[in-house]
């Protein structure tokens, strides 16, 4: 329950920093990190959900209609990958999402493609595909409500999830 | 689950009771494109002798007038204006009173109640001609078979005038939907095709996401995808006995499934857990057995069989963006046939099989669109913000589709609704829904 709790907070503020700097690219990491100095305050279990999502990043963004990382992404999942290797007990469920314009069928196959992407270069990166699962929401589960480009781009994403 | 069981009864019920006491050529109204000026019908009051009869009589009128009003190629001309206003099932109607309001057709009906439950007896004019068409009698054992009774004489009526198979007497699947949109819960529903209230029914309880429900076109099964354990999968769901099942034991996302002509496949897409990339595949629902038709590297998906059986439409990006592709029922012979600049979606192929029904995204709009199969003739019927899902009436006249709003940032916004649209491009009118709805699907005639 207040592992939820936290999260929405920590949610809360991603969405508020992500408004106001209206960053393109690569604002999820400048976020996450902004809203960990702001928000936390508290203590954050190391190896947990939340450690990854304010000390790492636990999302990467495509382009439109692309599965292939930006340069911004890939950073945000060497990061990720150092962090698993640092707890090698935690296992995840990548996720694979699109925005909205595109039909829900393409779009499950896009957000398939998305998350194999994240999936296949944390593996390269040396991550034990037997922790690692992938899964496609296309465009069932936005981030940000909103028909316009500033909830697309931050729709178009692949996130990590702690799973155990 | 018990009043889906004597939905599905009423069939045999309608078979054997139907006494069809005429059988006159039907009279062939040709119907080209373009708009059509509906053909004005008198209906009378549908007589019932005791209170009970007459309520019967009062939703059968109601239902069979929404219905061919609906339709388009119909207006019931106004009650007021009738100058006859007697019984007219066993006595012949005085045609000039009915010429003078300008009504072309004429159907009058009553109900009673007899030993093995409720009778209809209808009886259908063509005023100008000044001659009976159609005369009929059905029974059914009790009230709930009503509806039914109403769109099946609808259909008889359609079919008589305009010489066209009906459609009235079938049910829409849907994805009910409702809560925010980043957590939207979605339910299976069903319906009657005109989305009346007393008809609808929810098939899942909304635990899990469900997706793209299709019906099967000679039985009463569904095909659907749904997130059951977070795991994406293809399953059928036989609305006789309430079963479901998955389809094949895949390793990966299997999606967007669509039955074959003869309801005994299903074509849908797989998602190899070894790339991630989506092919489209043939399964057996018999015998479970299964064949792999696309090989490419790029995404294939929403198949669709012609109604022969012998060629599928699917949407690819093999080329770059996504397009529409016709291959042979085997996978070979591979084509593309849309032509237009856009992002192609969604391909359906009608039931009379001369046209492909699709989605194409272009200048910031969806629109809904048909083409001939082998892509020329392209012309756009609806064009929105956001469209999707196009689904064939059983009789290719007719398209549903979804329409979702823009959403903004604070939550508001992005309410989806379902609408009909004859492919004239004329016509469109919103499918009621209790709640939000989408990925509509029209079954066979019941």
């Amino acid at each position: 329950m207040l592992k939820k709790l936290f999260m929405l907070i920590v949610a809360g503020f991603f969405l508020v920093s992500c408004a106001a700097t209206n960053t393109e690219q690569g604002g999820d990491v400048d976020a996450a990190s902004a809203s960990s100095s702001s928000s936390s305050g508290g203590e954050i279990t190391a190896g947990t959900q939340e450690d990854l999502i304010v000390n790492v990043g636990d999302r990467v963004f495509f382009e439109f209609d692309s599965s292939e990382l930006t340069v911004d992404a890939q950073a945000t999942l060497d990061a990720q990958a150092a962090w698993l290797m640092q707890y090698p007990d935690t296992n995840i469920t990548i996720e694979g999402h699109a925005d909205e314009r595109g039909t829900r069928e393409y779009n499950l196959a896009l957000g398939d493609k998305r998350a194999f992407s994240v999936y296949s270069y944390l593996a390269q990166a040396g991550i034990d595909t037997n922790r690692m699962e992938y899964v496609s929401w296309g465009k069932e589960r936005p981030e940000v409500i909103g028909s316009d480009e500033t909830a697309y781009s931050q729709n178009r994403r692949g996130v990590t999830t702690v799973s155990n | 689950m018990h009043s889906i069981r004597n939905m599905f009864m009423i069939k045999k019920i309608l078979i054997f009771l139907f006494i069809s006491l005429n059988a006159n050529a039907a009279l062939e109204v040709t119907i080209a494109q373009g708009k059509v000026e509906p053909t004005p019908i008198a209906i009378t009051q549908i007589f019932g002798a005791d209170s009970d009869t007459a309520r019967y009589g009062n939703t059968l009128r109601q239902i069979i007038s929404n219905n061919l009003t609906n339709s388009g190629l119909f207006y019931t001309v106004n009650e007021d204006l009738y100058i006859q206003s007697e019984n007219l099932v066993e006595k012949v109607p005085r045609f000039e009173d009915w010429k003078l309001i300008k009504a072309q057709f004429l159907l009058s009906a009553d109900v009673s109640k007899i030993d093995k439950g409720i009778r209809l007896r209808m009886r259908l004019y063509d005023v100008f001609n000044a001659k009976e068409i159609e005369k009929l009698q059905l029974t059914i054992p009790d009230e709930n078979l009503i509806r039914r009774v109403g769109h099946t004489v609808s259909d008889i009526v359609y079919e008589r005038i305009t010489g066209e198979t009906g459609y009235f007497d079938t049910r829409i699947v849907y994805v009910s939907e409702v809560g925010p949109l980043d957590q939207r819960v979605k339910r299976l529903a069903i319906m009657d095709q005109d989305g009346h209230l007393d008809s609808h029914q929810f098939l899942t309880d909304g635990k899990n996401l469900v997706l793209t429900p299709r019906f099967a076109p000679n039985n009463q099964i569904i095909t659907y995808m749904e997130y059951k354990n977070n795991l994406p999968r293809v399953y059928i769901y036989n609305l006789k006995t309430g079963e479901r099942e998955i389809v094949g034991d895949f390793p990966g996302m299997t999606f967007a499934p669509r039955f074959s002509p003869d309801s005994q496949s299903v074509v849908m897409s797989f998602s190899d857990p070894n790339t991630a990339n989506s092919e489209i595949y043939l399964m057996d629902l018999n015998t479970r057995a299964l064949s792999r038709l696309t090989n490419d590297s790029g995404i294939d998906t929403s198949p669709s069989f012609s109604p022969n059986g012998e060629k599928i439409v699917f949407n690819s990006d093999r080329g770059g963006s996504p397009q529409l592709f016709i291959m042979d029922k085997n996978g070979g012979n591979i084509k593309r046939i849309s032509k237009g600049k856009g992002v192609y979606g969604n391909p359906v192929w009608s039931p009379r099989g001369d046209l492909i029904a699709f989605t194409k995204l272009t200048q910031g709009n969806f629109h809904i669109g048909v083409m001939d199969i082998n892509g020329n003739n392209e012309r756009v019927i609806v064009r929105d913000f956001s469209l999707e899902s196009p689904a064939w009436s059983p009789n290719g006249r007719y398209l549903i589709f979804h329409r979702q709003k823009r959403s903004n940032l604070d939550g508001t916004g992005g309410e989806v609704t379902l609408h009909f649209i004859d492919i004239t491009g004329y016509n469109e009118r919103v499918i009621p829904t209790p709640r939000d709805g989408s990925d509509p699907a029209w079954s066979p005639l019941l």
